[in-house]
């Protein structure tokens, strides 16, 4: 193994470890909101080393462009989503445990 | 196949199996959904894993995307009359247990047969492979859809303009006031949506000789409207152009077939010279059609008649 | 064991865990989930059979294209006529279900 195969291993484990804490957070972590700043937060770190560890791979510049593209759309979507449910749980809290859970 | 593959497959296999009882044996409704979602990311993974990237993109988009949204929002409208929950949990009676026996006597059946298949077996791989030449494509999936088996092609698009027909004829039920979106949506959308058209045609165009197809970009597409949708909420209504645009593919597809039969071909025979071309045409026109279809089934679905226009 | 029989095998536990659900579900959107479950489950076992060559068998491949947007289609049909039934009759669960408590 070439120094670049082992500086990819050694990043898309690191990515690996933060989707792990990220999980761990959404297991542990008691509401929704700290469940959601755990997993955004951790994932999207995790994301990034894993796709900058594979771009170290990639065979084309066609290909790394790909990988590199990927991270700011996961990036966006799953900020975005992290603020709907956020959303979604501040108006159900503020009607009251009654009210219905499915707010849009 | 080294060990730690295995481990994989082991673990993915797993996971749906449990997935799958999971979300056919909790009580709420809205977490079975969700777990339903869960199933369909990884059973594209599942597909990556068994060599099969076209049904891996087909499943990501439509099997967990679309339908997801289909039944998060159904969810959503039986919610607003009364609990869906279905509190009690299933008791365990007669003909409960008779039907279960017989549900684990077929799956019996099926591991035993799954088993004993005879180990050389290649199914239809090297026919297809031989006819490939002469398909005007590379994407042996997409041979098989838009050339081979043209008529089961033809007569899904015919499928999915009936669901259409039914949708609309069903729907008329007085929606809730959607609650405005925020200004995130509406962000994301503007971001999303050009990169999302322009994956849609890369997807259509790549069929030809790697994973993707019309279905596929279809599935982009429509992912893109339901999403523009849930921004701000539109209206497609049962009127002579979204017609005329949903009838569209299973249209060009039928024209192609008819045209080469009066051309002295076979209905739907398409000739080696100019397979290809042929293809990218049903394809581009089908695209446009599936992708209008799927976000009338979403959007058809959640409106009300009274919003929409007379005409 | 090879993936194949891993994932044929695993489809058959999931089309017999949906084929119970959707006999014996009362509530009327899970037995529409159980529908898809079943279905994903038959997919498997396709997809699955035909990965036991190399290159994978396409035929079963395009079977199963064709049959996920058949799937969603039916499913898209059949919560409409849910919403529907739940309008009309103010229940999600079939007729036949809603006097056994």
């Amino acid at each position: 193994m070439g120094p670049s195969e082992w500086l990819s291993m050694v990043m898309v484990s690191v990515g690996v470890f933060f989707f792990i804490a990220g999980s761990v957070g959404l297991i542990r972590l008691p509401d929704v909101l700290t469940r959601l700043h755990a997993l955004t937060k951790a994932d999207n770190v995790g994301l990034g080393f894993i796709v900058l560890g594979l771009s170290l791979q990639a065979g084309s510049l066609l290909e790394l462009m790909k990988l590199l593209l990927l991270w700011p759309l996961a990036l966006l979507a799953s900020s975005c989503a992290c603020y709907l449910v956020a959303e979604a749980t501040l108006l159900q809290s503020r009607r009251g445990p009654g009210a219905r859970r499915h707010v849009r | 196949m080294s060990g730690d593959t295995l481990v994989l497959d082991l673990v993915l296999a797993g996971l749906l199996v449990f997935l799958a009882w999971r979300l056919l044996t909790l009580s709420d409704l809205f977490k079975a959904t969700v777990l339903f979602i869960v199933f369909g990311v990884l059973l594209s993974l599942a597909w990556v894993r068994l060599n099969a990237p076209d049904v891996a993109l087909a499943e990501a988009a439509i099997g967990a995307g679309v339908t997801g949204a289909l039944v998060l929002d159904a969810l959503r409208r039986l919610d607003a009359r009364g609990p869906a929950d279905e509190a009690q949990p299933l008791r365990l009676n007669l003909p409960r247990l008779v039907g279960a026996l017989l549900v684990m006597g077929l799956g019996a059946f099926l591991l035993w047969s799954v088993l004993s298949l005879p180990p050389g077996w290649r199914g239809l791989s090297s026919e297809t492979a031989a006819a490939m030449p002469r398909s005007g494509v590379v994407n042996p999936v997409t041979a098989s859809l838009l050339n081979f088996r043209g008529y089961d092609t033809l007569l899904e698009i015919a499928v999915l303009m009936l669901a259409v027909l039914g949708v609309w004829t069903l729907n008329a039920e007085p929606m809730p006031p959607a609650e405005p979106a925020g200004p995130i949506l509406d962000v994301l959308v503007k971001a999303l949506l050009p990169p999302m058209v322009v994956v849609a045609g890369y997807l259509l165009w790549a069929g030809g000789h790697a994973p993707g197809g019309a279905f596929q970009g279809a599935a982009v597409l429509a992912a893109g409207g339901i999403l523009l949708h849930l921004a701000r909420p539109f209206n497609v209504a049962n009127r002579g152009v979204v017609r005329l645009v949903i009838g569209f593919g299973f249209a060009v597809f039928l024209l192609v077939g008819l045209t080469l039969a009066t051309l002295g071909g076979r209905f739907l025979e398409l000739p080696e010279r100019h397979a290809g071309i042929l293809i990218l045409m049903i394809e581009t026109a089908a695209m446009i059609s599936i992708a209008l279809t799927f976000v009338v089934l979403f959007v058809g679905n959640a409106r009300d008649n009274a919003g929409r226009d007379t005409s | 064991m090879t993936p194949p029989i891993i994932y044929a095998s695993a489809g058959a536990a999931v089309l017999c865990l949906g084929l119970f659900g959707f006999l014996a579900a009362r509530h009327v959107l899970r037995r529409i989930l159980a529908l898809n479950v079943m279905g994903s489950g038959v997919f498997m076992m396709l997809v699955a059979l035909a990965a036991r060559t190399d290159p994978p068998d396409p035929i079963p491949h395009a079977l199963v294209l064709t049959g996920i947007v058949v799937a969603v289609c039916v499913t898209a049909l059949a919560l409409a006529l849910l919403t529907r039934m739940c309008r009309d009759e103010g229940s999600a669960l079939l007729p036949e279900d809603r006097d056994i408590e």
